[in-house]
């Protein structure tokens, strides 16, 4: 077809299509198009666009100088630090490019930490997930003391890391409070060392992980309970549906987006601890409840080898980044897709 | 318009104010850089130090009133760390480059590290007049290249604190005289159904402690001072240390739990002395004054508490006399004042390190003479091994620098959770070392 035929078709198109404006955008771009409209003249020295603009980058101000010092800059600094062996104090002249990373992806120590972090983020979502779910489907229903247990349950998330692991640390002491217990129970059976056996420390540490957070991911789940319309549940017993039926094919895939929220959180969360096993265990013994992060203290802090230390929390970084994109782009895009068609017209 | 206005402003200042709240705090800065040597300008030192338990805490705080008392112009701040609290503290102000202007300091390499960075103060020429009233391993310890950088007010050796009656009730007379001896009582009390030994493995230091004395006592000053220098562990007394250790370890003669335990602290080596669930531990002079800090009624073990050097080792190069132990003292930062050094002279003086030795805590002074002011009996045999010391080793991971440190501390470590070899725990430390 000779290219010439295609103009035809193109001056065939009504020259209105030009000044309309696309569909979604307010009068603003119209005003910058050049066409008067009334009452739109006149708006003052800055026009109406770069008052909004103004007024959005004045918003995002604080919050973006903040995330730029704090979390940009550190980072960018970091991965520059980490091509380094560096002690802190003498100047930067040690150049060693990617070895750090070659040396920590060589290390057991640091690949135990990464296997360990993964570990809880699993248990949690074998383990603590359901327990804070059936606690949330518990604590919806009408009983006296309600609030009290949600109130209860809560509590220790209120905590600071740091206190509930030193106040931990007592309890687990070899004889101590959790010990007693347990065999006042008939449990004595049980007893570990609970802190210094290398066996037994990270499942420990879980325990009090999953003790800090429990209740926070039960609250979360709670919302997302009381969101569900009464009127389907109702529905659903009209028809037959037996209380684990109405849970199984109502309550559960309506509490979708709560559940994959709270598993994000979940996993991010044990990707980054940190306060509460450093305090509980220093990452001991022999480093058997080493997190990323701990293990990035110790190595790059205590022993001084910051260049070492900053490509460890690189690589630290990467992990829970690329963690958290393949969970937003697979996971959560159908819940953010929804929020997105229902906020436009 | 107006509410609009009206947000607008509210959104700058609030600004503003959140700018304003980042300020920061200089003025401390200010006022130390304003005083240069005049007498009359009001001073402050910044003084870091780590004796958070009584009776240091209250010691060195009328210590410093009186100073004060003396010079009205000079203000002393105090700050107070825990052992090792204290070297994660000190740390981002030695990188800013804003070191205090007294700090806690144990010489070595550590130290050795601070003069290469240039955060510390060369007062050779300051402390010149009175530093030889002062014990002279001690001082030296805080030198480098022969220049001072600091002033010792402590010096110790490790040795082993043990309890009287868990011995006599295990039947036992007297404390162990050799290595094998010292093996035969950890069986011995263990048949008496008492834990032998206290130890924080935790920390992982105190168990670098035993594994450190074993190598000088096998393979004397030379052995250690050789291996710093060409970086090569791997040699004969490293690794019989190691076995030596290895054979300890194998008796379990520790508390439940040991490979958790800290030094100071809930459930650690100094509770589980002081509260006598265990018969001896290998600690520094500090022991006493720890253990009274851990104990439910802050008396600690009081006469029960004895004192014996470490024993001798068949077959070892060492000897008995030689040492293993270091200084507490100060580091002067490189900005401070001149009123930190007379401050210094102060704490050097005959009448403090006597109020020190008398406080019986575990601190033993290093001004010549001082030494008669020690009166508790387990403290004065400290004193009396240290007199006779042959040959002081500095702790390892203050002789050697900080990084190589941590590698021997973990390396050791892994010998006591039965992970390492003898020969692995060389090895890694060679490696470390570049030897």
């Amino acid at each position: 077809m000779p290219p010439a035929a295609d103009a035809p078709n193109r001056a065939a198109v009504p020259l209105d299509h030009v000044d309309r404006p696309p569909a979604g955008l307010g009068p603003d771009v119209a005003q910058s198009a050049g066409a008067p409209r009334p009452g739109h003249a006149g708006r003052g020295p800055v026009g109406p666009v770069w008052q909004k603009r103004l007024t959005i980058a004045a918003f995002l101000l604080p919050a973006l100088t903040l995330y730029v010092l704090l979390a940009l800059v550190p980072l960018i600094q970091g991965a520059f630090y980490s091509t380094y062996d560096w002690n802190g104090l003498e100047p930067l002249e040690n150049f060693v490019g990617l070895q750090n990373y070659r040396d920590a992806l060589a290390d057991p120590m640091f690949l135990g930490a990464l296997r360990h972090v993964f570990v809880i983020a699993a248990l949690s979502l074998a383990l603590q997930l359901p327990f804070a779910l059936g606690l949330a489907v518990l604590l919806n229903r009408r009983m006296r003391g309600r609030a009290l247990f949600r109130l209860l349950f809560f509590l220790p998330f209120v905590l600071s890391d740091v206190i509930a692991a030193i106040v931990w640390r007592l309890l687990l002491q070899p004889s101590g409070l959790a010990d007693s217990t347990l065999e006042a129970v008939g449990f004595g059976g049980i007893v570990q060392l609970w802190l210094a056996d290398q066996k037994v420390v990270l499942y420990t540490v879980f325990v009090v992980v999953s003790w800090k957070y429990f209740g926070f991911h039960m609250i979360l789940l709670l919302a997302g309970i009381q969101q569900i319309p009464h009127e389907l549940e109702e529905a659903a017993a009209l028809d037959g549906a037996s209380r684990a039926q109405t849970f199984r094919y109502v309550t559960l895939p309506l509490l979708g987006p709560t559940i994959r929220i709270s598993v994000f959180l979940s996993i991010i969360g044990s990707l980054q601890l940190f306060d509460l096993v450093w305090v509980l265990t220093g990452g001991g013994p022999v480093g058997a409840s080493h997190t990323t992060v701990t293990y990035m203290l110790e190595r790059g802090f205590e022993r001084k080898q910051f260049g070492y230390g900053s490509a460890v929390a690189v690589i630290g970084f990467f992990v829970s980044f690329v963690v958290a994109l393949a969970y937003q782009r697979m996971v959560l895009r159908r819940d953010v897709r929804g929020a997105l068609t229902a906020m436009g017209a | 318009m107006h509410r609009r206005t009206a947000r607008a402003a509210l959104l700058v200042g609030g600004v503003a104010l959140f700018a304003a709240s980042c300020g920061g705090d200089d003025d401390d800065d200010s006022a130390k850089d304003a005083g240069a040597s005049g007498s009359g300008d009001p001073v402050t030192i910044e003084w870091w130090h780590i004796q958070n338990n009584d009776p240091g805490l209250s010691l060195w705080e009328d210590i410093a009133a009186e100073f004060e008392d003396e010079h009205p112009n000079v203000t002393i701040k105090i700050t107070v760390y825990e052992n090792e609290a204290f070297k994660t503290a000190i740390e981002p102000r030695l990188q800013a480059g804003e070191p205090p202007d007294l700090f806690q300091s144990w010489g070595g390499g550590e130290l050795t590290a601070q003069v290469d960075a240039d955060l510390v103060q060369d007062i050779t020429d300051d402390v010149d007049p009175w530093v030889d009233t002062l014990n002279e391993a001690a001082v030296k310890t805080y030198q480098v290249e022969d220049r001072q950088y600091g002033i010792p007010f402590d010096l110790g050796m490790v040795g082993f604190w043990y309890n009287k009656d868990l011995f006599a009730q295990a039947g036992i007379d007297e404390p162990p005289a050799t290595w094998d001896e010292l093996l035969e009582d950890v069986q011995t009390l263990k048949d008496a159904g008492i834990t032998p030994i206290a130890l924080g493995e935790g920390d992982k230091w105190p168990g670098m402690f035993w594994w450190a004395y074993l190598a000088l006592r096998l393979g004397g000053p030379e052995a250690l001072l050789e291996a710093g220098e060409t970086g090569s562990f791997d040699t004969e007394p490293f690794i019989q240390a190691g076995e030596h250790l290895a054979d300890l370890i194998a008796l379990k003669p520790f508390q439940a739990g040991h490979m958790a335990a800290v030094w100071d602290g809930a459930g650690g080596q100094a509770a589980t002395i002081a509260t006598e669930d265990a018969a001896f531990h290998l600690m520094g002079q500090w022991a006493p004054g720890t253990q009274q800090a851990n104990s439910p009624d802050g008396e600690g073990l009081g006469d029960k508490l004895g004192w014996f050097p470490f024993p001798e080792v068949d077959g070892g190069e060492g000897a008995p006399t030689d040492g293993f132990g270091g200084s507490n003292g100060f580091a002067v930062g490189r900005d401070a004042p001149p009123e930190a050094v007379e401050f210094l002279e102060y704490i050097s003086s005959r009448d403090v390190a006597d109020r020190w030795g008398k406080s019986n805590s575990g601190i033993l002074p290093v001004v010549i003479g001082s030494e008669e002011s020690v009166t508790d009996p387990a403290l004065q045999e400290v004193l009396a091994a240290r007199g006779e010391a042959t040959f002081m080793q500095l702790y390892l991971d203050q002789a050697y620098s900080p990084e190589l440190g941590e590698v021997v501390n973990d390396a050791v470590e892994q010998l006591y959770a039965g992970q390492a070899s003898p020969e692995d725990v060389a090895q890694t430390i060679t490696d470390a070392a570049g030897g």
